[in-house]
């Protein structure tokens, strides 16, 4: 277990240098209307395929769980594993520099327009489609738990349970990571060993 | 709006942006009831016109939501600069007020997630890691969704908005079946905002 193996969980592809980090999420962000993660899982899953599906939803977990904006968490780490510090920065440098300029000079433009019913109703409408996108990547996502140490259906059962506490019960968002995400950290530390006695050598399962 | 900030408050304000940053988990929006305690009743430094529409404009922009906080720090700024009619030299002060938040917000956090994601790479053979990884995954996911329906029901008059999740359904499915570019999307719901039938 030791030993890592790329063979089957290796994206097929990577950027090729800073700028590309810094200009493939410059033009992520500015596709991210209402938030940046849905084009995120389009854009460097999808037609990018610099991470599988399963590292997407890995290096989300651990972007969600640190302090600060998750999708600049997200760029930082992945520009880190393929450039160092210097692609962490080029890469948070893109999803923040251009985005900053254009988001200001809305700023600049709102007063004349604020009050105008027309501003508010393409508002409502690109606020359900924000909403749609967003729906879709967690769909789009439980695929990737088919792999999971845990199981499907104790996964689909944490994913329920989440669900109704952050969106019915509106619990707050530190202790459902606690309670449930702490319960599942557990389960899946059981099941490792469990997984690991039984199949020994006969099941790749590296993550990276 | 027009008010005073000397040396040390512009410090202030840094330093309470730094202790939001490490507070932010689940992202910087998650701070916002504080910043608004902050800058609007304690400082009184923005009105709250000003602090609730930098929210909806960085929602609305494209981009990462955390540049409302820039919005924050350029109207902080341009209040600290004598109001946007005083002339250049109050964006002056708004460009140092985007540039104190942003800084507070970012550097903690960015530094904290750069070092330890930087150990869960070297150490990703640990159990333990592992372990938190996969016991995450259905969690995360859960949170996707549940905040896509969050701001669905934000709208909560059913007789009014059901044509919002209508369109919120449809958009769900889409997204998830095909490989429509999702700028054509956002820009159908523009158009159906503007035609009123959502």
């Amino acid at each position: 277990m030791a030993t890592d193996n790329p063979g089957t969980t290796e994206p097929p592809n990577a950027p090729r240098s800073r700028s590309d980090l810094f200009w493939s999420f410059t033009w992520l962000a500015l596709q991210g209307f209402g938030g940046v993660l849905a084009v995120v899982q389009r854009e460097l899953v999808e037609k990018k395929r610099w991470l599988t599906r399963e590292q997407f939803v890995e290096d989300w977990a651990v972007a969600q769980i640190m302090p600060g904006p998750n999708v600049v968490n997200l760029s930082m780490m992945i520009g880190d594993r393929h450039f160092g510090i210097s692609g962490a920065l080029a890469a948070l440098a893109g999803m923040l520099a251009v985005p900053t300029v254009i988001v200001l000079a809305i700023a600049m433009l709102f007063a004349t327009v604020a009050d105008h019913p027309v501003a508010q109703q393409a508002l409502r409408g690109m606020g359900a489609v924000a909403a749609g996108l967003i729906i879709a990547t967690g769909i789009k996502l439980i695929a990737a738990l088919r792999e999971n140490v845990m199981g499907m259906a104790a996964c689909v059962g944490l994913a329920a349970a989440t669900f109704v506490a952050v969106a019915w019960l509106r619990l707050p968002l530190g202790w459902v990571l606690l309670v449930i995400g702490g319960g599942a950290c557990a389960w899946a530390f059981y099941r490792l060993r469990a997984s690991t006695a039984t199949t020994r050598g006969d099941e790749p399962r590296s993550r990276s | 709006m027009s008010v005073a900030l000397a040396p040390p408050d512009w410090l202030a304000l840094f330093l309470h942006f730094l202790m939001l940053s490490l507070l932010a988990v689940g992202g910087a929006i998650a701070t916002a009831p504080d910043m608004h305690r902050y800058l609007v009743d304690s400082q009184h430094w923005l009105n709250d016109a000003q602090f609730t529409s930098s929210i909806a404009i960085a929602q609305a922009a494209p981009g990462p939501n955390v540049l409302f906080v820039a919005l924050l720090g350029w109207n902080v700024g341009l209040n600290a600069g004598g109001g946007a009619t005083a002339g250049w030299h109050a964006y002056l002060f708004a460009l140092l007020g985007v540039f104190i938040c942003m800084a507070g917000m970012l550097l903690p956090s960015g530094i904290l997630t750069y070092t330890a994601t930087r150990w869960a790479h070297q150490n990703r053979e640990l159990r333990s890691v592992r372990a938190f990884k996969a016991g995450m995954a259905p969690v995360v996911i859960a949170l996707l969704i549940a905040t896509g329906w969050l701001l669905t029901v934000a709208n909560d008059q059913p007789k009014r908005d059901w044509p919002l999740y209508a369109l919120t359904a449809v958009v769900a499915v889409i997204v998830w079946r095909t490989r429509l570019h999702l700028l054509w999307l956002i820009a159908a719901g523009a158009v159906l905002g503007i035609l009123g039938l959502v």
